[in-house]
């Protein structure tokens, strides 16, 4: 039972005043519960039908969506209570930090946030506030309760925050932080994020959040093609290069220091597609030696110490390997056609994963990291197969397919059994897939809101969730931390 | 018969035999008049006349104000192309060639006159006929190589063309080309910067080997990220898969 039901009878004129607040405030619980639970019928409905509609495709299409053991029934609930401001000054960064935190739990995908709607009122804002049993009980139904205080002045901002096992009072708080820093959304969001990323690693054991993530990709959105850097969730969009030509393809190097990405840069008075390294430390490309032809799809060895990149330099497009400097570029493939995009594996750091056209057609091949042993890997039908992506498992591999008759659409490949998982369909053109290093969410390019934007989406397919709107925005790469 | 009306009449035919000429445009400065009779009583004021050219000097086409000023006249006359004017004015002539004006002003005195001469300058000699230049003719002359989707290998078409190209190209040994390679949008980004690649090189190779040397071309690839035709549809995409010629010096 919730504390306000067991008001005693009325004693005093203040208790009377208390009574009427405290029903005033039951009374508009009640009705957002009912609303809640209107919203709730709604989406089970609307989820129901969509469920229906998607089995009638898929009996029809001879399309269905297998699991990848991704989905879990069983997630824990984790709910978020307001962070309570000290002062009116910190109302709106409490309120954003509550919203971010929420967001980047439900965004990881392994819990559940229940709505807010359903909490109690009253939200602790330090330990010694929190009445587990109002937060067990249903509606909230939850396993764990986010909570803490936001104080502010005006050189500083600093955020009391926990987390605690309501069904086990007794116990420690899960995690208990404090964070100081410049009062700014930015710092807001970036402490939130931290703390979203405490709570998934201790609810997952171990698994790394992705909250503090980011995402390098390509916009138009300013004239020319240039290569952009966004937070994980879309906010935080800012321009790194203005090359003011065309720069494309952006890879993290393994400890998000850098940036490798295709640029067209003058060289020697003619321009060709060249490799360019960009410093995330210095904010400046960093040199890298020009070669003859083109020079494109710049991958990283796990270990950081390598590149990986297609160039003509000997004529035919071929896949080289270098140092991080380009130095003592040498060539792996050497086949018909032309070969590119490759991705090193990250786990294993044994296979290199790569496109080439040298049977007709772009196909996907694996090859040894020496350049030995490139074998195709078969797919149940024809079309144009690009984009390879090693999940950090180094397990399953992400990739685009253009089936005959049908647009591109982002698969996953289990390299070992060869399962295959189809992620998208029927939603425009689906492009160039890459992994969250959580191994639990792949950004991608899409056309399916009309222009070419970037989209996230859980490795099963669901949660689809776009991240840019203004202008065209393209070749997403998520960093590896 | 009193000899004074007589030699005014005399005197009269002359001055209007001249004026017949002036007006008939003769290119003999006028006789000069004879001396003038001294005037009947009451003896009127002589005319007497200005005119000046401003510019002195133009360009064919363009015009010169001829402005004059007079005293004692009755008729002023400008000759030639202007004619009859009032005593004091100014007006805009356009001479197709150098001309003297002359400013004739008569009245009950007797007459007088001014010239002023506008000199048109010769026109500069006309130029030779158009060469095209060498910018003109590239554009004319050099064909592109167009590519069957997803193709580097040259059509019998792309062949045809690029001899033409290659046959202009030997005509201007001083000539340096880049190939572009170009595709369509429907491959990926990376893999048409590859196939882009192979088409620029195909078209090369096949330019070196009608005779033209290989250090004059270079090649670059764009891939599907400088399309020729905006659209999606064959008839655009066919138009952006090609090898392109740009001149380079």
């Amino acid at each position: 039972m919730y504390p306000f039901f067991g008001i005693s009878p009325i004693e005093t004129i203040h208790k009377e005043m208390n009574r009427l607040r405290v029903s005033i405030k039951a009374f508009f619980w009640k009705v957002k519960v009912s609303g809640a639970f209107n919203r709730c019928r709604l989406i089970f409905l609307c989820a129901f039908f969509s469920l229906t509609a998607q089995a009638a495709l898929a009996q029809s299409e001879g399309w269905f969506r297998a699991g990848t053991g991704l989905g879990d029934t069983n997630k824990p609930r984790v709910a978020v209570a307001d962070f309570a401001p000290r002062a009116d000054s910190a109302k709106s960064h409490s309120s954003l930090f509550t919203q971010v935190v929420r967001d980047d739990l439900q965004f990881s995908g392994i819990l559940e946030v229940p709505s807010p709607s359903f909490y109690p009122p009253e939200a602790p804002s330090v330990p010694a506030e929190l009445k587990p049993a109002m937060w067990i009980d249903p509606p909230t139904n939850a396993n764990f309760l986010g909570f803490g205080n936001v104080s502010e002045s005006a050189a500083e901002v600093t955020i009391e925050a926990w987390l605690y096992d309501v069904r086990d009072p007794a116990s420690q708080a899960v995690v208990g932080k404090v964070y100081r820093g410049a009062p700014t959304d930015l710092q807001v969001r970036k402490f939130a994020h931290q703390f979203a990323d405490e709570i998934i690693s201790k609810l997952s054991g171990g698994l790394p959040g992705i909250a503090s993530t980011q995402i390098a990709f390509v916009s138009s959105r300013n004239g020319s093609k240039e290569i952009w850097v966004m937070d994980y969730d879309g906010s935080n969009q800012r321009q790194l290069t203005s090359l003011k030509s065309i720069s494309l393809t952006p890879r993290w190097s393994p400890d998000a220091s850098r940036i490798a990405f295709t640029c067209f840069a003058p060289s020697s008075g003619l321009t060709s597609a060249q490799i360019c390294m960009y410093s995330m430390d210095t904010g400046k490309l960093v040199s890298f030696p020009r070669f003859r032809g083109t020079n494109i799809t710049p991958a990283w060895s796990p270990d950081g110490a390598q590149i990986i990149f297609s160039s003509s330099m000997q004529g035919n497009p071929e896949l080289f390997v270098s140092d991080i400097n380009g130095g003592r570029p040498k060539r792996l493939t050497n086949a018909n056609g032309a070969s590119m995009s490759p991705s090193w594996n990250p786990k294993t750091g044994q296979t290199v994963a790569f496109v080439s056209d040298r049977g007709g057609t772009p196909q996907l091949y694996l090859m040894n990291s020496d350049g030995t042993s490139a074998t195709k890997l078969d797919l149940p039908d024809k079309g144009y197969v690009i984009d390879p992506a090693w999940a950090p498992n180094g397990q399953l591999l992400a990739f685009s397919w253009r089936r005959p008759n049908d647009n591109y659409d982002i698969y996953i490949m289990d390299a070992a059994t060869r399962q295959l998982v189809e992620l998208t369909r029927d939603q425009g053109r689906n492009e160039r897939p890459s992994w969250a290093p959580d191994g639990r969410h792949l950004v991608f390019e899409s056309t399916r809101g009309g222009t070419r934007q970037i989209w996230t989406m859980l490795a099963d397919g669901s949660q689809p969730h776009q991240l840019t709107t203004g202008g065209h925005n393209e070749s997403p790469n998520w960093s590896t931390r | 018969m009193n000899l004074a009306p007589r030699l005014l009449y005399r005197t009269g035919l002359i001055a209007a035999f001249a004026v017949v000429v002036l007006a008939f445009g003769c290119k003999h400065p006028p006789k000069a008049l004879p001396p003038q009779p001294p005037a009947p009583a009451p003896a009127a004021a002589r005319p007497t006349v200005t005119l000046q050219a401003s510019p002195t000097s133009i360009n064919k086409g363009d015009s010169s104000t001829l402005s004059w000023n007079s005293t004692d006249a009755t008729e002023l006359t400008i000759e030639p192309e202007v004619g009859a004017v009032t005593a004091q004015g100014s007006s805009k002539v356009s001479p197709s060639e150098s001309s003297t004006y002359k400013i004739t002003a008569s009245g009950p005195g007797g007459s007088a006159s001014a010239t002023a001469t506008v000199t048109v300058n010769a026109p500069p000699p006309p130029r030779p006929p158009a060469q095209p230049s060498l910018d003109e003719l590239f554009l004319k002359e050099v064909r592109d190589a167009y590519f069957d989707y997803d193709k580097a290998d040259l059509r019998p078409d792309a062949r045809a063309a690029l001899s033409k190209t290659a046959d202009f190209l030997k005509n201007y040994p001083q000539l340096r080309v880049t190939i572009e390679g170009h595709c369509d949008e429907r491959g990926s980004t990376e893999y048409n910067l590859g196939l882009g690649d192979r088409r620029a090189t195909a078209v090369k190779q096949f330019i070196v080997s009608l005779g033209v040397s290989a250090d004059r071309l270079s090649t670059v690839s764009f891939g599907k990220e400088k399309p020729f035709c905006m659209e999606s549809n064959e008839s655009c995409w066919s138009q952006n898969r090609r090898g392109h010629f740009v001149k380079s010096n």
